[in-house]
């Protein structure tokens, strides 16, 4: 069952922000509420605060304040080797290790001039699409949780996410913190029977969207709730550089697998969803339809997997001194462009060490977009930013 | 690698063409990435970010990454062969040359285009000096993705951007003193074991 | 009391108990966590209270958003300094009996992050700490485990007499102070009575 999202029947009564001259209340005429959402906050998808000023239930203003989880991560990788930091690059979002790991093995290779072996570049992709499998399934989760939904789709998420964390805890040892990529390629083969298994999770996978699908397409709650809801306009989403599903709820074709063509993806077929609203509903439709490409890329890479060697002969992990110079790599990860810039001084330690976060990048609109909404809003536009603290603070 | 991958030493040419009166120096990459990028001068910083952004050709709409760096006082020897009178007779001898560069920030900012589908053009602003010199200008106005990113380079490690429509800390607290991922930042001393003593 | 006499009278249907059995019995069977995650620990905690792992089975049914009607708060994650007085000020606002999991090494002790100029090393340097779980992250079952053994703890808490909970103590305090943002990291650095760091004796 594959749905357009131009298709989903949308509800037709429009609910539009306050306009612009309403939203000049100020402290002295009107009775603003300044309000503080968070850090602790049973749906800010961690401990994000943010500063809201409201006149009643509407937002006048609403500024996010960020460093509650800022584990300075960056200066820690230029006091260590290359190798030792990708650990950390596990807990940056800490739901996706596998992205983040590659998304760093991918820089220092393009910095050191690493080649990566073919059956590597395969099994990269297959953990990357399992990654965004379990990330998007565990989003919807998360936003219909904060609609009230109270932990049932979750469930049905977090299922098929145990399902995913098994394939990942035999192939690298670890449920979440994976540590897998290396530079030139990745840690451990792949075990007897792993790609038997995966096949068959794949397998199963459609049923669980479908599944999920009937419990909360034409849901009314969810549809009234994120229909019109928190609208971000193409231009604004290009300019704030919103990257991944969010931008391309807002129309706007530019994923980084099809753009930069990194790894193997060239040779994969597989279609990107584009939204039309840019609303909430787009948002969370985006995350559904890339799940179905995502299982047909794991189908054709799990089907064509060739043998041969899991890391660049030539790699020298301990001791890596790339030559003097510097390199930005990036990814698409589930949450948006993933990227990483490394500075070498031709030492084994990087000069400089930065991740470009799209989780932080993505909230730089939420102001924008909560404008003139309700503060219920505020909650499920937050959640469909899909932000994840680790990554957000670094 | 980009499905466009851009010429430095180009678009640097366009530049200086458009925006008269600014001054481009190119920065080799020595790495196989071999991701050259630009140093702009900062008065004319935010004509050259219009003109990139605005250009029919190049439509860099997608600043993608801004990235604080701190140089410190380095010195570089470099041996160089030369030709010298020797007793008369000229002979070829290695001399060795070092050249200061005093410590400065820098912001680098990583643009891409979403339009046209290529990049990265990197930018370079640089400051004058580490200590009261560290201001260039902000080019949140040109693109706004830069908004959080130059608050945190900010934050970290002290450069101010001038023209920023919201300065202020983004991670730390606002109390804090500090530009902590300087590279002479030294953290307080924490007592580990109660004797006064600190150990890590 | 006499084992073979309780025997002999639950066989006539008539239960017997001690006070402090069934008041330590309710109360470690009904411990309600509060909704306090962090950092990376916090997905694994969300993880135990799915359907696979299941915390809800040990009494942790609901987890509060609220202080004020949790027991427990599971510190799952890296405690910055940024966040380690709200951290305290949730734990003072949180009504007596109430006992803490130090849950991953970031909370026990900073973990890999230690060496960081925001990173709090430990959540026991401002508050009491009941359970300590190792771990980066601590798989469900540890937790699991780490409840179960709070839950022992309760159970074995004396109603009367100087091994009495905390929450029995008239003078023991309830609340304890909330650090300060200063211009290089907290004021004071870490809570002295609370905070018992292994001392190493040179000899």
């Amino acid at each position: 069952m594959m749905l357009e999202a131009a298709s989903i029947e949308r509800t037709t009564e429009e609910r539009t922000p306050v306009e612009a001259a309403e939203l000049s209340a100020s402290p002295e005429n009107g009775q603003l509420l300044e309000l503080s959402m968070g850090p602790h906050h049973p749906s800010t998808h961690g401990v994000f605060r943010m500063n809201v000023q409201l006149e009643g239930e509407r937002v006048m203003r609403l500024k996010p304040v960020f460093g509650y989880l800022h584990r300075n991560h960056e200066q820690i990788a230029e006091k260590v080797s290359y190798l030792a930091s990708i650990p950390y690059t596990d807990r940056l979002d800490y739901l996706c290790s596998m992205t983040n790991n590659w998304a760093y093995a991918l820089t220092v290779e393009k910095l050191a001039g690493l080649a990566v072996p073919e059956r590597a570049e395969y099994i990269r992709v297959i953990t990357a699409e399992l990654t965004r499998l379990q990330n998007h399934a565990s989003l919807i989760g998360f936003l219909l949780q904060d609609m009230g939904a109270s932990g049932t789709p979750l469930m049905y998420a977090f299922r098929e996410r145990e399902k995913i964390l098994d394939l990942f805890e035999s192939l690298s040892g670890a449920r979440m913190m994976c540590n897998y990529m290396r530079f030139g390629g990745v840690r451990v083969d792949l075990p007897p029977q792993w790609v038997e298994r995966a096949q068959a999770l794949v397998g199963g996978f459609p049923r669980f969207l479908d599944e999920f699908e009937r419990l909360l397409m034409g849901n009314e709650i969810l549809m009234g709730r994120t229909q019109g809801v928190g609208v971000l306009p193409r231009e604004l989403a290009i300019n704030a550089g919103i990257t991944g599903p969010m931008l391309r709820a807002s129309g706007v074709n530019y994923d980084i697998r099809k753009v930069d063509g990194y790894g193997i993806y060239g040779r994969f077929k597989f279609r990107v969803p584009l939204g039309e609203h840019g609303d909430v509903y787009d948002r969370y439709m985006m995350r559904v339809l890339e799940m179905r490409e995502s299982v047909g890329i794991l189908k054709q890479a799990l089907g064509e997997i060739p043998g041969g060697p899991i890391i660049d002969a030539k790699a020298r992990l301990r001791g890596l001194r790339p030559k003097a110079g510097e390199a930005y790599g990036r990814i698409e990860s589930p949450k948006g462009e993933l990227g990483f810039f490394l500075i070498s001084d031709g030492s084994t330690n990087p000069y400089r060490y930065r991740v470009r976060p799209p989780s932080l990048i993505n909230l730089t609109v939420l102001e924008d977009m909560c404008l003139g909404r309700n503060v219920a809003d505020v909650v499920v536009i937050l959640g469909s930013v899909d932000i994840v603290l680790g990554e957000v603070d670094r | 690698m980009s499905s466009g991958t851009m010429n430095a030493e180009t678009i640097k040419a366009e530049i200086e063409a458009a925006v008269p009166g600014c001054h481009v120096e190119l920065v080799l990459n020595g790495s196989s990435s071999a991701q050259h990028s630009l140093v702009i001068d900062n008065e004319h910083a935010l004509q050259v970010a219009r003109y990139l952004r605005d250009d029919s050709a190049l439509r860099l709409d997608f600043c993608s990454n801004v990235t604080g760096v701190d140089w410190l006082d380095a010195e570089v020897s470099e041996t160089v062969k030369t030709k010298k009178l020797v007793d008369g007779v000229e002979q070829e001898v290695s001399e060795v040359r070092k050249t200061r560069t005093p410590g400065r920030l820098e912001a680098v900012y990583h643009l891409f285009s979403m339009e046209k589908k290529h990049g990265p053009v990197i930018l370079r602003l640089r400051t004058a000096d580490r200590a009261g010199g560290t201001t260039v200008p902000s080019l949140t106005p040109v693109w706004r993705s830069a908004e959080f990113q130059e608050r945190e380079a900010f934050d970290l490690y002290g450069i101010v951007f001038a023209g920023h429509p919201d300065l202020r800390r983004l991670l730390m607290w606002e109390g804090f003193v500090d530009h902590p991922m300087r590279k002479d930042y030294l953290p307080p001393e924490e007592n580990e074991d109660g004797d006064g003593r600190d150990q890590r | 009391m006499d084992q073979d006499l309780k025997a002999e009278l639950s066989k006539h249907g008539i239960f017997t108990t001690t006070f402090e059995e069934i008041y330590n019995w309710g109360r470690k069977n009904s411990v309600w966590p509060l909704t306090f995650g962090l950092a990376c620990c916090a997905i694994e905690m969300i993880a135990t209270t799915m359907a696979r792992y299941d915390l809800a089975r040990f009494g942790a049914e609901v987890f509060r958003a609220s202080p004020r009607q949790a027991d427990l708060i599971i510190v799952s994650g890296t405690v910055t300094k940024k966040m380690a007085p709200q951290v305290v000020r949730l734990y003072n606002q949180m009504p007596e009996p109430k006992y803490v999991i130090a849950m991953g090494a970031c909370a026990i002790s900073g973990g890999p992050f230690r060496d960081g100029y925001n990173v709090l090393r430990g959540i026991d340097r401002y508050i009491p700490v009941d359970v300590h779980i190792p771990g980066c992250p601590p798989r469900p079952e540890a937790l699991i485990d780490a409840f179960m053994t709070l839950q022992k703890k309760i159970s074995q808490q004396q109603l009367t007499g100087e091994g009495r909970p905390r929450h029995l103590h008239a003078d023991l305090p309830s609340e304890f102070p909330v650090p300060e943002h200063a211009g290089h990291g907290l004021e004071p650095a870490e809570n002295a009575e609370v905070w018992n760091p292994l001392r190493v004796i040179q000899g």
